[in-house]
């Protein structure tokens, strides 16, 4: 009876590696944990290394070293600022709404979490596909207002509370900028051979996939534009530079976050970075094609797959080379041995996963993966060099741009690229009436 | 009860979810009308929305579900924080809770309760059960079919009751006409 | 008990009015108009669940069309009362609902 439940379980667990469906969709709860712990792990991950990342990225474009004492070139800062915000006293501040005081970062952590069960990091690699992905993240994203409200007004002080009034008056505007720039690239899904549109983020890029062309190219430049006023919304709707007027350190002493200290502030900060991912998320599957490769119809055949199918372990080999050469390049000096010793073991560690991506069973199950997670690093990357470029835009100059700028591109985008998306019949039953 | 049943396909633990989420709805629903200050009361009716799309998804409307979430916890319980922090004044703290026809209140409501407990135990058997076990995929499709469709009419209707309702509420908010 | 653990649509319908009698409580006895328009969304929110339920017992969407409409008229009234109750705040200064007896007889 033991080995027939052993048996039953095995069975059970394998089942569904042979199905071509996300967990979710099949039914499998097993597995549904396995990819749920899979994405929060990575999620945790990427958050740190969005932190040193943001650091190091920065500092560079403004001709400076950033942190380079915690680790070998700051690798361990991010662990240093976690075990710092850990030990840190827990204030509240007195007359403090102590209940909304609690709720509040986990309301906006919350929202920021539940957006990855539907991200598709692959054909059958996320956790479900719902029929209404698309409008699921956008909704569950914009949960995150209600948080910030409540954190401050919980936080019973006057910057926390305009900071909080701010940043959600300007995400309430950004997201209806948002969700037009999402319709015209929803309405481009129905132009495949069934007709029918999709919701759903795998039918998205699917859908992409049969029409042979991202939507960022398709109506040139009718997708491109949707796709830019995605991007700008997107960075409004994170509270990120240009538009972070309502938490930067000079304007309101760190906005609607400022009574927060050690443990929910860093939830505050986890939020963030997460909603950033989420976005990106969203711009890469509705445009940039999700997980495919780059070029699959010009560069097709077997070769260029097999190029192609190289570059996620030539990425971590080179990595891993960089981390080879900066530690030749370290001082020679007995204090920085144990730095020198530790960035060749990283680079190590960064060669060893380069190769393993190289074997031929890992290669094809992987770069799915990979080539969504370049193409969010790249949005990631675009976040850092916003914040070190752009000046900050004054609160009604956001709000007016919010509304009065974008809101009528989106409109006439999503017009023109209907009329587009119809031409075809429209012209046949002008000619034919 | 073989194992197999257990981790058999589609709806997964159905009783369990459901009392789980009426529970939640039920606590949510007694903690809004019950609390004193507001911002409680609107934290407890945000989980009460929550909870109500997921039993929306248990219903196999995923758009509902969708539409909820959006509309009703994202949009419409932002605009009540931002009254209830305008309007919170010291002064409502310290009034009394419960107006003073609080019984003739619970009385009228016991008496609804009754209708409706006499309602669905006489009138139990015209609740056909049809399973249905299509599980749809394509409910959007659906729904969007119908809307632009068959309710085409009252969907202009409802964007124009849209207009006058923002029409309406700029001008009554207004300081000076 | 097994009649408990089979959910047909009689528990949902349960579910919806119990809602119900919660708001009507809501609405019959807060004395803040906003705890008030709050319980009056509780109302629609245990209608709308009676809506989708029946629609699921019945096979079509057009109880979910209608829940879509009820959520989006919700939307649209809670605008405007809330907007009635910031010209009212302005004017006396209060959230009370008993207060509002200018034209009682």
């Amino acid at each position: 009876m033991g080995h027939d439940l052993m048996g039953q379980l095995v069975q059970y667990i394998q089942s569904y590696l042979s199905s071509d469906q996300t967990p979710g969709a099949a039914g499998n709860m097993f597995w549904v944990l396995v990819y749920i712990l899979a994405v929060f792990v990575g999620l945790s991950i990427a958050v740190i290394a969005m932190n040193w990342l943001e650091r190091k990225i920065l500092a560079h474009m403004q001709v400076r070293l950033g942190p380079m004492r915690v680790g070998p070139h700051g690798l361990l800062q991010p662990i240093a600022d976690a075990i710092k915000l850990l030990l840190k006293e827990d204030i509240i501040p007195a007359e403090a709404d102590v209940a909304i005081f609690w709720v509040a970062p986990f309301m906006v952590v919350l929202a920021a979490f539940t957006v990855f069960i539907v991200v598709p990091f692959g054909p059958t690699h996320a956790v479900t596909d719902m029929n209404i992905g698309i409008l699921f993240m956008l909704g569950v994203s914009s949960l995150s207002v209600l948080g910030i409200v409540m954190a401050g007004w919980a936080s019973n002080s006057h910057y926390p509370l305009i900071g909080a009034l701010r940043s959600s008056a300007q995400m309430v505007s950004y997201e209806v900028a948002m969700g037009l720039a999402v319709v015209s690239a929803i309405v481009m899904t129905s132009l495949n051979a069934s007709g029918t549109g999709t919701l759903s983020m795998i039918g998205i890029v699917q859908a992409q996939q049969e029409q042979g062309v991202w939507f960022i190219f398709k109506f040139f430049p009718l997708g491109l534009i949707a796709f830019f006023i995605f991007a700008v919304a997107m960075v409004a709707e994170t509270n990120r530079a240009p538009f972070d007027l309502a938490e930067a350190e000079s304007e309101l002493t760190a906005g609607f976050h400022t009574e927060y200290s050690g443990f929910r502030w860093s939830l505050f900060f986890l939020a963030e970075y997460s909603a950033m991912i989420a976005v990106s998320s969203i711009a890469v599957t509705l445009w940039l094609g999700g997980w495919l490769r780059p070029f699959p119809n010009l560069l097709s055949g077997s070769t260029w797959d097999l190029i192609f199918s190289l570059f996620p372990g030539v990425t971590f080999l080179f990595l891993a080379a960089m981390c080879f050469f900066n530690a030749v390049r370290m001082p020679k000096h007995p204090f920085f041995r144990i730095q020198t010793i530790g960035l060749a073991g990283f680079g190590v560690v960064l060669g060893l996963i380069g190769l393993v991506m190289l074997v031929p069973a890992v290669r094809i199950r992987v770069q799915d993966i990979f080539w969504f997670a370049a193409k969010v690093a790249t949005f990631m990357y675009l976040y850092i060099w916003y914040r070190g470029t752009f000046p900050r835009y004054r609160f009604d100059q956001l709000m007016q741009m919010g509304w009065k700028v974008l809101l009528p591109m989106g409109l006439g985008v999503l017009i023109l690229t209907a009329t587009a998306g119809l031409w075809p019949s429209i012209q046949h039953s002008i000619w034919h009436p | 009860m073989a194992v197999d049943t257990a981790f058999n396909m589609a709806p997964v633990a159905t009783p369990f979810f459901f009392y789980m989420l009426s529970g939640i709805m039920l606590i949510g629903g007694i903690l809004v009308i019950t609390r004193k200050n507001p911002v409680h009361s609107a934290l407890a009716l945000i989980t009460v929305l929550l909870a109500q799309a997921a039993i929306y998804l248990m219903l196999y409307a995923p758009f509902v579900a969708g539409v909820q979430i959006i509309l009703y916890a994202g949009g419409i319980m932002v605009l009540f924080l931002f009254v209830i922090m305008l309007v919170n004044i010291d002064r409502a703290a310290k009034e009394r809770t419960f107006n003073s026809q609080w019984l003739v209140g619970i009385v009228a409501a016991t008496a609804l309760g009754g209708l409706f407990v006499a309602v669905y135990t006489k009138g139990n058997n015209i609740f056909p059960e049809h399973a249905l076990s299509v599980i749809e995929n394509d409910n959007t499709q659906k729904v969007a079919t119908m809307l632009y469709g068959q309710y085409m009419f009252a969907f202009e209707i409802a964007s124009l009751l849209l207009l006058v309702a923002i029409i309406g509420a700029v001008v009554m908010a207004k300081k000076r006409i | 008990m097994e009649a408990m653990l089979h959910i047909t649509t009689l528990h949902y319908l349960v579910l919806g009015a119990a809602l119900f009698l919660l708001g009507v409580i809501g609405v019959l006895t807060r004395r803040n108009v906003v705890i008030v328009l709050m319980s009056i969304e509780l109302i629609l929110n245990a209608v709308n669940l009676n809506l989708v339920a029946f629609s699921r017992l019945w096979g079509g969407v057009h109880g979910q069309i209608f829940a879509i409409f009820v959520i989006t008229d919700a939307a649209a009234e809670a605008a405007v009362g809330l907007g009635i109750l910031i010209a009212f705040f302005r004017n006396k200064e209060t959230v009370n609902i008993d207060e509002v007896h200018l034209l009682k007889w």
